[in-house]
Formats: structure tokens, C-alpha cells, sequence
């Protein structure tokens, strides 16, 4: 016998369900009344320093339908690179019910601890049993040494974590479950 | 502080069939694993101020008359994998009303609306990580899957700790109910002890004499790794 080791396992995850607007963006639901507004409506206030960027993608199943029930929220840093105070850095972003896109106005990241600007991603719907994490890098910036794109055997793969831009300030970024464009996913 | 790399173990599966939907939206790459950045390793904060007195009373916060339905409290601590409290942790809950009826466009079940119950909620964590809703018992109620299966009672939980890579959604489910055993989406997780983390048992010396029962939920999060070796001091 040896002595135990306290660990406690994580909580089981469940999937959101078809209903997770309920919860967290009420208000975009249509469900009034109960918060003044939804938590995570934007990333940084309108006078936050850095380029101002709106990035809209879909998030597609392996049929290739896009996901109308998806949430999905966003984690990055400021334009010097640093992470909050506060709330700030991160957003809601809620798939319109009839179309599925989703869109996320903030100002480009800049580089932190070594790694190439990014957002990272976290995707939850029904029929996803545990939040999927991802990452989204842009077009043009210098990806090479970023280490943990470095670490990815397939570089094949790569141009799935990165946004194409379409205008100045836009960028689109689509999201594959499946299928041979089939997005990273990353367990960090 | 680092995150402890995530065990799988006790989670489902991307792709697990007997819940239909997870066929084509489960990933069918492997996930690539690596230590948490300190992307993952920080997260949005919340604070108390956020919160409107009601927030996490279920039963009132929506007009401000009482919901129908069989009057709960749902309460709990939030701790890591190391067993230590979260405290400030925000919680957001989501639920069916005590028919088993959804406020949400596309939930077309025959159980009818309550027109004072919304069906959300939130709360964050004290010091010691405790938080409680007051709230009404969910309905079971049928989906589309199988020929014929039903969802037990049950309460989503999305849960926010100290960094984004502990960001974690679940459902809770009540002790003794006899569909959890039978539910699809329950058994997308292949260890029966994990399931039985999720159900939260009857609390009598919680309940209130003439007023409400009580359930009790621990979740745990991810935990950090706090050692002397990784957070060395200046000049060490």
C-alpha cells in the first residue's frame, strides 16, 4: 500500500444542449428581463488601443450544414499583448438561429509569450459532448516560429487555424467538426 | 500556475452513436495535446457587483411572480482537482420549467410555457467556493433520438474558474430518478462513476421545513500545478 493521492476528478462535461442561449445570452434569445444585457457582448470597450477587426465565420457539421445552436467564445489578448483586467479579452459569440454565423468584433492581439497573435476558440452544441478548444491565427503574420503550431505534425493541416482576410479589418474564419478541411482541435 | 494537463478519462467521448447528434459534429482527427499556454493558463474574471439580487433565484427572476413547480435549492462548492475552494467562480444555469417545457422558439413540446419562469440563472462563488439557486424541480421530457427517449431532470451548468482553459459545461441530474440510467446523452460517458459525480443527492438538513428541498452539486475544475521548482522567486 502506498499513501493515497488526494485528487479530486473534474467534473464530468455534458453537452450544451440545443438550449444554451438560455443560459448564457438571454437576451439575444429573446428571453428579456432577467439580465440587463448578456455577459460578453464585446471583448474591449470602443476606446480600446489596437486595430479594430470584425471576424465572422460558421461552424460546419460533417454533412457540411452549419450549426445553428453553436455558442462559441473567444479568449485573446490585448494589441500589446497582455491578458485582461477583468472581463476584457473575452466574448460570447452566439450563431444567429437562422443562418449560423457567428461574428466577433475586437481589436487584433498581439503577440504573447512567444506565440503568433491568436484567438483562442471554445466551441460548445448539442451533440458536442465536451467543449472543443481551437485556435485562430491570421493571414500574413509571420507563423513559423510559433510553438505551438510548431508542435503540429501535419502542417497540412495548419491553414485550418487561420483567418483569410476579405476587406480591410475583415477576416472570415470557418470552423470544420469533419470532413477533409476538418478544423484542429486542440487538448491544452 | 499551469494547468494540469486535462484527463479524459472520466468525459465522453467525441463520437459516441447511441446519441445521434454527436455523429456528425463529433471531430474525427485526433485532438493534438500540449501543455496549456498562457492563453489557457488566464481568463476573464467576474465579480460580484455583476450579479442583480434575484439572479440566482430562479422562481422570481424572471416577473417577479413565483414559478409553478416544485420549489428547490440547488447548492454546492466549486473546488480544483487539488481540492482547493474557487472562489469568484461565475456558475450560469439553464433548465426546463416543472412540465419539462423549454422558454426557447424551437422547443415545441406539449407541456406549456410558464409565463413567470425564464429558466436561467447565475451566481459566482464565495471564498470558499459555495453558491446556492433557488429554484423549481425540472420536468422530464421527450427528444427526438430514439424511438422513444426522455431526459431526465436535469440542470445545465456552465461554469467559468480562474482560466479558459478550465472552462467546463455539464448537466446535473437528481438522485433516484429512474431515466437517468435510460438516457443517451448520460451514457455518452462510458464510466458509471463519473455518471454518478453528476447526480446530486437529497439534502434534508438543507431543506427548509414547509418551504423547500434541497440537492447538493460539487463540481470540480481543472486544477493548477503550484510548485516550488516551476514558480521560482526572483533570484533563485
Amino acid at each position: 500500500m502506498v499513501q493515497p493521492l488526494d485528487y479530486l476528478p473534474e467534473t464530468p462535461s455534458q453537452t450544451a444542449g440545443p438550449y444554451v442561449h438560455i443560459g448564457t445570452t438571454p437576451n439575444f434569445l429573446g428571453n428579456g428581463g432577467i439580465y440587463p444585457e448578456d455577459l460578453g457582448l464585446k471583448p474591449f470597450p470602443d476606446d480600446a488601443p489596437g486595430d479594430r477587426i470584425t471576424i465572422s465565420g460558421k461552424v460546419y457539421d460533417g454533412t457540411g450544414t452549419p450549426l445553428r445552436d453553436v455558442l462559441l467564445e473567444s479568449w485573446q489578448a490585448d494589441a500589446s499583448g497582455t491578458y485582461g483586467p477583468g472581463t476584457q479579452g473575452w466574448a460570447r459569440l452566439p450563431a444567429d438561429g437562422d443562418t449560423g454565423v457567428w461574428t466577433l468584433e475586437t481589436v487584433k492581439p498581439g503577440a504573447v509569450g512567444g506565440m503568433a497573435p491568436h484567438i483562442a476558440l471554445w466551441i460548445v452544441a448539442r451533440g458536442i459532448n465536451i467543449g472543443l478548444q481551437t485556435r485562430l491565427y491570421f493571414d500574413g503574420d509571420d507563423l513559423s516560429t510559433d510553438p505551438v503550431l510548431a508542435r503540429i505534425e501535419h502542417k497540412i493541416r495548419i491553414p485550418t487555424l487561420v483567418a483569410k482576410s476579405d476587406g480591410p479589418g475583415s477576416w472570415t474564419f470557418d470552423i470544420h467538426l469533419q470532413g477533409p478541411d476538418e478544423t484542429i482541435f486542440f487538448d491544452m | 500556475m499551469t494547468l494540469i494537463p486535462r484527463s479524459r478519462a472520466g468525459h465522453p467521448p467525441a463520437y459516441a452513436p447511441g446519441y445521434k447528434t454527436s455523429v456528425p459534429r463529433s471531430p474525427k482527427q485526433a485532438l493534438i495535446s500540449m501543455s496549456a499556454t498562457p492563453t489557457e493558463d488566464t481568463g476573464p474574471t467576474f465579480g460580484h457587483a455583476m450579479l442583480g439580487e434575484l439572479d440566482n433565484n430562479l422562481i422570481l427572476n424572471f416577473t417577479g411572480t413565483p414559478a409553478i413547480g416544485e420549489r428547490i435549492v440547488v447548492y454546492g462548492r466549486v473546488l480544483d482537482e487539488c481540492g482547493r475552494p474557487v472562489p469568484n467562480a461565475l456558475i450560469e444555469v439553464w433548465q426546463a420549467n416543472a412540465g419539462g417545457r423549454y422558454r426557447h422558439k424551437k422547443d415545441g413540446y406539449l407541456a406549456p410555457l410558464d409565463p413567470n419562469f425564464g429558466g436561467c440563472g447565475r451566481a459566482i462563488t464565495g471564498e470558499d467556493g459555495s453558491y446556492e439557486f433557488l429554484t423549481v424541480k425540472p420536468g422530464a421530457y421527450p427528444w427526438p433520438n430514439g424511438p422513444n427517449d426522455w431526459r431526465p431532470a436535469h440542470i445545465h451548468f456552465s461554469i467559468f474558474g480562474h482560466s479558459f482553459g478550465q472552462r467546463l459545461i455539464s448537466q446535473m441530474y437528481f438522485e433516484g430518478d429512474p431515466l437517468i440510467a435510460r438516457c443517451p446523452i448520460v451514457n455518452t460517458i462510458p464510466d458509471k462513476s463519473a455518471i454518478d459525480r453528476l447526480v446530486a443527492p437529497l439534502d434534508m438538513n438543507r431543506s427548509k421545513p414547509l418551504d423547500f428541498l434541497a440537492y447538493k452539486f460539487d463540481i470540480v475544475l481543472r486544477g493548477t500545478r503550484q510548485t516550488l521548482f516551476e514558480n521560482k522567486m526572483e533570484g533563485m
